[in-house]
């Protein structure tokens, strides 16, 4: 494991005490850095490139043509359908991260500064379902939310409803529920850390200058917070436009994402090329939608203050 | 004002406990009904019975795909960590050009659409011609798992006091020798921690593993295949219940072996001061 870094460790000493350059330095980080580095260039790096030149060619049956075209392109912007899809999964991931980061944040701020000696232990119950099996978490809200499922048989244990309704799973308000759980805790930890780092006597100066709790959290707290708040934001909003599962099992025929015409792309219609330019198109739509975002969360904290 | 600020933190006490409520009460229906009678997961309950977790241990295929999911779950964080150490090691030892990015880019999976990264994976094992297999699975979980083991790596060794290190090298100890008696001891918590974790990261993996498999099936591909029959949903329930019971019990252990490091090197410090 060390063994880069040993390589150069070895032979160096003497020079090392003559001339401390940064050089070697550096070197020595870039040295020990490398293997992981050069993995994530190859199964990272080389394969969106790979997507990306995908995009601009064509699929003859089972041979690639690979003479540039902007046809698939053309055909994921325009044809109804994957525009569509793709507005959908927007605002779908839009109300999510919205619905999350909103939930988020008041126990982010409970933990931050009322979690006194539990601290940890807060933050390792919440942490606990982000560890755990993301399928596993979307299949409970099936159970929950099915014909013959735990909301339908408990309404009607009530005595609230005459039958089961089919009015809760398969619907877009589904996958923004399951969604919306099943990211909850990935907005936490990043707010959690930006209050942490909020520096306590300017909370407490703010208290002695007259300002009220409601007036030293929105001048004080919560602008200091902005930068956890738009990593909480991102977090949650790129994954999800890109999740394929929640609409799969809970959405329904309303529900499918963009990502489900990827899948199916890449699998029963085996047309990598527009595969790969309906990723492009989602991820290159999605990165300008959370930048416009970002900026207006952060006028907005300027407007607070 | 006075009763105001006593009163916020109740307020939001009770909010803390709603929203623990809300994570934790759809996953528990999971437990509930795979002890149900009942093929539908429905209240009132029918009855109590463990048959569904006999029944896994009689399915072959389950056993297979259980198999599956340990091999590929052992390779993924034992290579994850060891690239895991290299990164962080690098980034909390060393200043050199390109820091920030490099580190960017090894956390990338985090925040990049799962499904584009599975699927540019795939088009790249497609393309070398390579055939997928649990191979190719494993690479995928070690890309996605190399976020997570560097970030527990790198608080780990963060707290880290160089001129230990400085020490043992002044007092003739080798580079080697350093590494293992000095280095090594105090990053230890924070190496089971990333294994741990990445263990669990790629046991609970689906779409990686879903895109990247070729006929063999791990756990979460194996359930996934499972749901669309309505008469195998308590099986499923079964194995879920498993599935969530081991994960919870590894990152507990994680959790503690890191706390003891943490309070360890505290009460150092408290005695060096």
């Amino acid at each position: 494991m060390t063994v880069p870094a040993e390589g150069i460790v070895g032979p160096a000493p003497v020079r090392r005490q003559r001339n401390p350059v940064l050089q070697s330095e550096a070197a020595r980080g870039l040295s020990l850095i490398s293997p992981t580095l050069i993995y994530a260039v190859i199964f990272l790096v080389v394969p969106i490139l790979l997507v990306l030149a995908n995009s601009f060619w064509t699929q003859h049956y089972l041979e690639i043509d690979r003479t540039f075209t902007l046809e698939n392109y053309r055909v994921a912007l325009t044809d109804p359908i994957y525009r569509d899809l793709l507005l959908r999964s927007l605002w779908i991931s839009l109300l999510v991260s919205f619905f999350t980061v909103t939930l988020a944040y008041p126990i982010a701020y409970f933990i931050s500064f009322h979690g006194g000696v539990h601290k940890g232990l807060w933050l390792f119950l919440i942490t606990i379902p982000f560890w755990t099996s993301y399928l596993l978490r979307v299949m409970s809200w099936k159970v929950i939310l099915g014909y013959n499922g735990v909301l339908n048989s408990t309404l009607m244990g009530l005595g609230l409803t005459d039958g089961p309704s089919d009015a809760f799973l398969y619907n877009t308000t589904a996958v923004v529920i399951t969604l919306t759980h099943a990211w909850a805790t990935f907005a936490v930890l990043p707010i959690f850390v930006s209050l942490e780092k909020i520096d306590r006597t300017l909370v407490e100066a703010a208290t002695d200058l007259g300002d009220g709790p409601l007036r030293r959290f929105l001048r004080i707290t919560l602008p200091l917070s902005v930068p956890g708040i738009i990593s909480a934001v991102l977090i949650v909003m790129i994954p999800t436009v890109g999740d394929f599962v929640t609409p799969r099992l809970v959405g329904g025929k309303d529900g499918v994402m963009i990502a489900n015409a990827i899948q199916a792309q890449f699998g029963k219609a085996a047309n990598w090329p527009l595969g790969a330019a309906l990723s492009v198109t989602t991820m290159a739509v999605v990165t300008a939608m959370a930048a416009f975002i970002v900026v207006t969360i952060r006028m907005a904290a300027r407007r607070a203050r | 004002m006075r009763m105001l600020r006593h009163i916020r933190p109740n307020w939001l006490k009770s909010y803390a406990f709603f929203y623990v409520l809300f994570l934790y009460l759809p996953v528990i229906f999971l437990p509930i009904f795979s002890f149900n009678t009942a093929a539908t997961p429905r209240f009132p309950l029918s009855g109590v019975t463990l048959k569904w977790y006999g029944d896994l241990a009689r399915t072959p295929a389950l056993i297979d795909a259980a198999w599956n999911s340990l091999l590929v779950g052992v390779s993924a964080s034992i290579l994850a960590t060891l690239f895991g150490i290299c990164a962080a090691r690098a980034i909390t030892r060393y200043r050199f050009p390109a820091r920030r990015s490099i580190n960017g880019l090894l956390m990338a999976p985090l925040v990049l659409p799962e499904i584009i990264v599975a699927v540019s994976m795939l088009l790249v094992m497609l393309q070398l011609g390579l055939s997928l297999s649990l191979i190719t699975v494993v690479f995928g979980h070690v890309l996605i798992c190399i976020p997570y083991s560097l970030s527990v790596l790198t608080s780990g060794f963060e707290g880290f006091d160089r001129s230990l290190e400085e020490a043992s090298a002044d007092l003739g100890e080798s580079a080697f020798g350093t590494f293992r008696r000095v280095t090594l001891p105090m990053v230890s918590p924070a190496i089971i921690s990333s294994l741990l974790v990445s263990f669990t990261i790629s046991l609970d993996e689906f779409i990686m593993a879903f895109f990247l498999t070729g006929t063999d099936a791990t756990l979460p591909v194996y359930i996934w295949g499972q749901l669309r029959f309505a008469a195998k949903l308590p099986g499923v329930l079964a194995l879920g219940t498993l599935l969530l019971a081991a994960s919870i019990i590894l990152l507990t252990i994680a959790e503690i072996v890191r706390r003891r490091a943490a309070r360890r090197t505290q009460n150092m410090g408290g005695v060096l001061a």
